[in-house]
């Protein structure tokens, strides 16, 4: 039952029966006016001083230029690999029982849960020259610490339970009738996931890549360790604003935070109204 | 009845996959941690978070962590109650609003935090003529930290006091009981776990933000240097051993927290049995 059935008519203002509306209401708008959107004005004030010429020629700069090709070249080739590894992870999680289960579904959440610059430190030893993976990948020719790889890799690091947890809850509510129907038609097992299992997971296993994806673009912390930062080589964009701080060069600063934010939030965007329609195809629709 | 992929060589194959791919994707970072911090015995780990520098890093964490919890508890169960008890026009902007922390790089909130209280920015200028430094202090850290941290607490309630539904504090209502008793005695219990992991997010992010944190603190050594900060240094300064020492503090938190999350399951899965 809502709470506008209950509410009462007088005269023209219905009533509210539960209390707290005034309060909760002040310090919600307070709040998201002074910690949320207050902050966001200053990045525009910065900006309204420039020309779009000058904005144009800040933010299509060599270097910045670059830096996005490296940011959203990683941050793709590891929402790919993570859609791949999620998804296993994912299945593996919710079809079949083993011992030790418990604790890998623990686990995935770790890197939500890991500061991102622990997490930096720790990938950027591991995978350095005489770390214990750089030990074992440089000799076959994997480079990874100090290369794009490595920034790839840290964004998949930060990003994969992104993936997991928006196709776990999906795989667990799809009905047994579909994989039977599949099966006692005589599909195989690849059939069967490719034709039935992989279609109804699609929508939630492109949710949870795009999620990841806009995750790497803005990740810091877990980067920069590993990253090298070779100005047009392995250099991100968070980095790029950053380096500008350090010059003191604010409005450089805000420019290109202001690409990486509009950016981030079309992204995101994009992923809610796609997933809106999903939703509604689910629940609309067939039933 | 059978189901894809219930075949015994699939099953094996798929399963020894995922844990491969986790134990060393995953697991293995989590261990190198500790095996570093300790890579120099107990007494070298002992010795450096001992140091001064550590503690008074420490120190600020927690104290940042502190009030940070508060403010987001506040907030979070206000947000929470206004959209889930009340409609109003809004509601959904509102609810879009509160995710912008989420969306935003660590770096660009520092960075817009700065640019309104620093002593350029428009507030910070105005601060400034009366002698308050918000950035690079420690209040430009806090300041940051509710910014990241704010939606933790909000997005556990919302969901679970959606599906609750309003009857209960409804019925409470028409008894004549007063709000606050309402809110105490009916809505808290049912929320109070998700309450908890709410704010054991909060504290888990909070202890942890770098991004942010790293532009707003100026990171002066036993003064504005917060845990992460703290590890950076000693990491530049090719200090690994006493950067993991750091490390390993923040990665216990970490595994707490995983923990708290497992047994707060746990406990719903169990009620949920018994219902």
């Amino acid at each position: 039952m809502s709470t506008r059935s209950f509410a009462i008519g007088l005269g023209s203002t219905p009533k509210r029966v539960l209390p707290g509306f005034g309060l909760s209401l002040g310090i919600s708008l307070t709040f998201v006016s002074l910690m949320l959107l207050l902050p966001l004005t200053g990045l525009f004030g910065q900006l309204a001083g420039l020309s779009l010429a000058e904005y144009w020629t800040i933010v299509t700069d060599e270097r910045v230029v670059a830096s996005y090709g490296v940011t959203i070249g990683a941050a793709a080739v590891a929402a790919i690999v993570n859609a791949a590894f999620g998804l296993l992870l994912a299945w593996v999680l919710v079809r079949y029982e083993f011992p030790g289960k418990r604790l890998l579904d623990a686990l995935m959440d770790l890197p939500f849960a890991l500061p991102t610059a622990v997490a930096g430190i720790t990938l950027a030893t591991l995978y350095s020259s005489n770390g214990w993976m750089g030990q074992l990948l440089e000799p076959l020719g994997f480079q990874v610490a100090y290369t794009w790889v490595g920034i790839a890799l840290a964004m998949a690091f930060t990003s994969i339970p992104f993936v997991v947890r928006t196709v776990q809850p999906v795989l667990e509510d799809m009905p047994h009738e579909m994989d039977e129907a599949a099966l006692t038609l005589g599909a195989s097992d690849v059939t069967g996931f490719r034709r039935v299992i992989l279609p109804h997971l699609w929508p939630a296993l492109m949710t949870g890549t795009g999620l990841a994806f806009v995750r790497s673009l803005g990740e810091f912390g877990a980067i920069i360790f590993i990253a090298g930062n070779m100005p047009y080589e392995t250099e991100i964009t968070a980095l790029m604003i950053f380096v500008r701080l350090q010059e003191y060069d604010y409005v450089g600063a805000s420019a290109i935070a202001s690409v990486v934010l509009f950016a981030s939030l079309a992204l995101l965007l994009v992923i809610n109204i796609w997933q809106g329609r999903f939703i509604k195809r689910l629940h609309g629709g067939n039933g | 009845m059978q189901r894809i992929g219930d075949a015994p060589t699939v099953r094996r194959l798929l399963i020894a996959a995922a844990v491969l791919l986790a134990a060393l994707f995953l697991l293995l970072p989590l261990v190198a941690i500790f095996l570093q911090a300790f890579a120099r015995g107990v007494d070298v780990f002992w010795a450096n978070i001992s140091n001064q520098y550590t503690l008074a890093a420490i120190q600020l964490t927690l104290f940042i962590a502190v009030l940070t919890i508060p403010v987001c508890l506040v907030f979070g169960v206000a947000l929470a109650w206004l959209v889930t008890r009340f409609r109003f026009p809004g509601r959904r902007i509102l609810q879009t609003l509160i995710d912008i922390p989420f969306a935003v790089s660590p770096v660009v909130a520092g960075l817009v935090y700065l640019l309104l209280y620093g002593r350029n920015g428009w507030l910070g200028s105005w601060l400034d003529s009366y002698d308050i430094q918000l950035m690079f202090a420690w209040p430009g850290i806090l300041l940051v930290t509710i910014f990241v941290t704010c939606p933790f607490v909000a997005r556990e309630l919302i969901p679970l006091m959606q599906a609750q539904g309003s009857r209960e504090e409804e019925a409470a209502v028409t008894l004549g009981a007063p709000g606050w008793t309402i809110f105490r005695r009916v809505t808290l219990p049912n929320i109070r776990w998700a309450l908890l992991y709410g704010v054991i997010l909060t504290n888990a992010r909070a202890v942890g933000e770098f991004g942010a944190v790293s532009v707003v603190s100026g990171a002066i050594r036993g003064q504005t240097n917060t845990l992460p900060l703290h590890l950076e240094q000693l990491y530049q300064d090719y200090n690994t051993v006493g950067a993991f020492a750091s490390a390993s503090l923040l990665a216990l938190i970490a595994l707490l927290t995983l923990a708290a999350k497992a047994s707060l399951e746990w406990r719903a899965a169990r009620r949920e049995v018994h219902a």
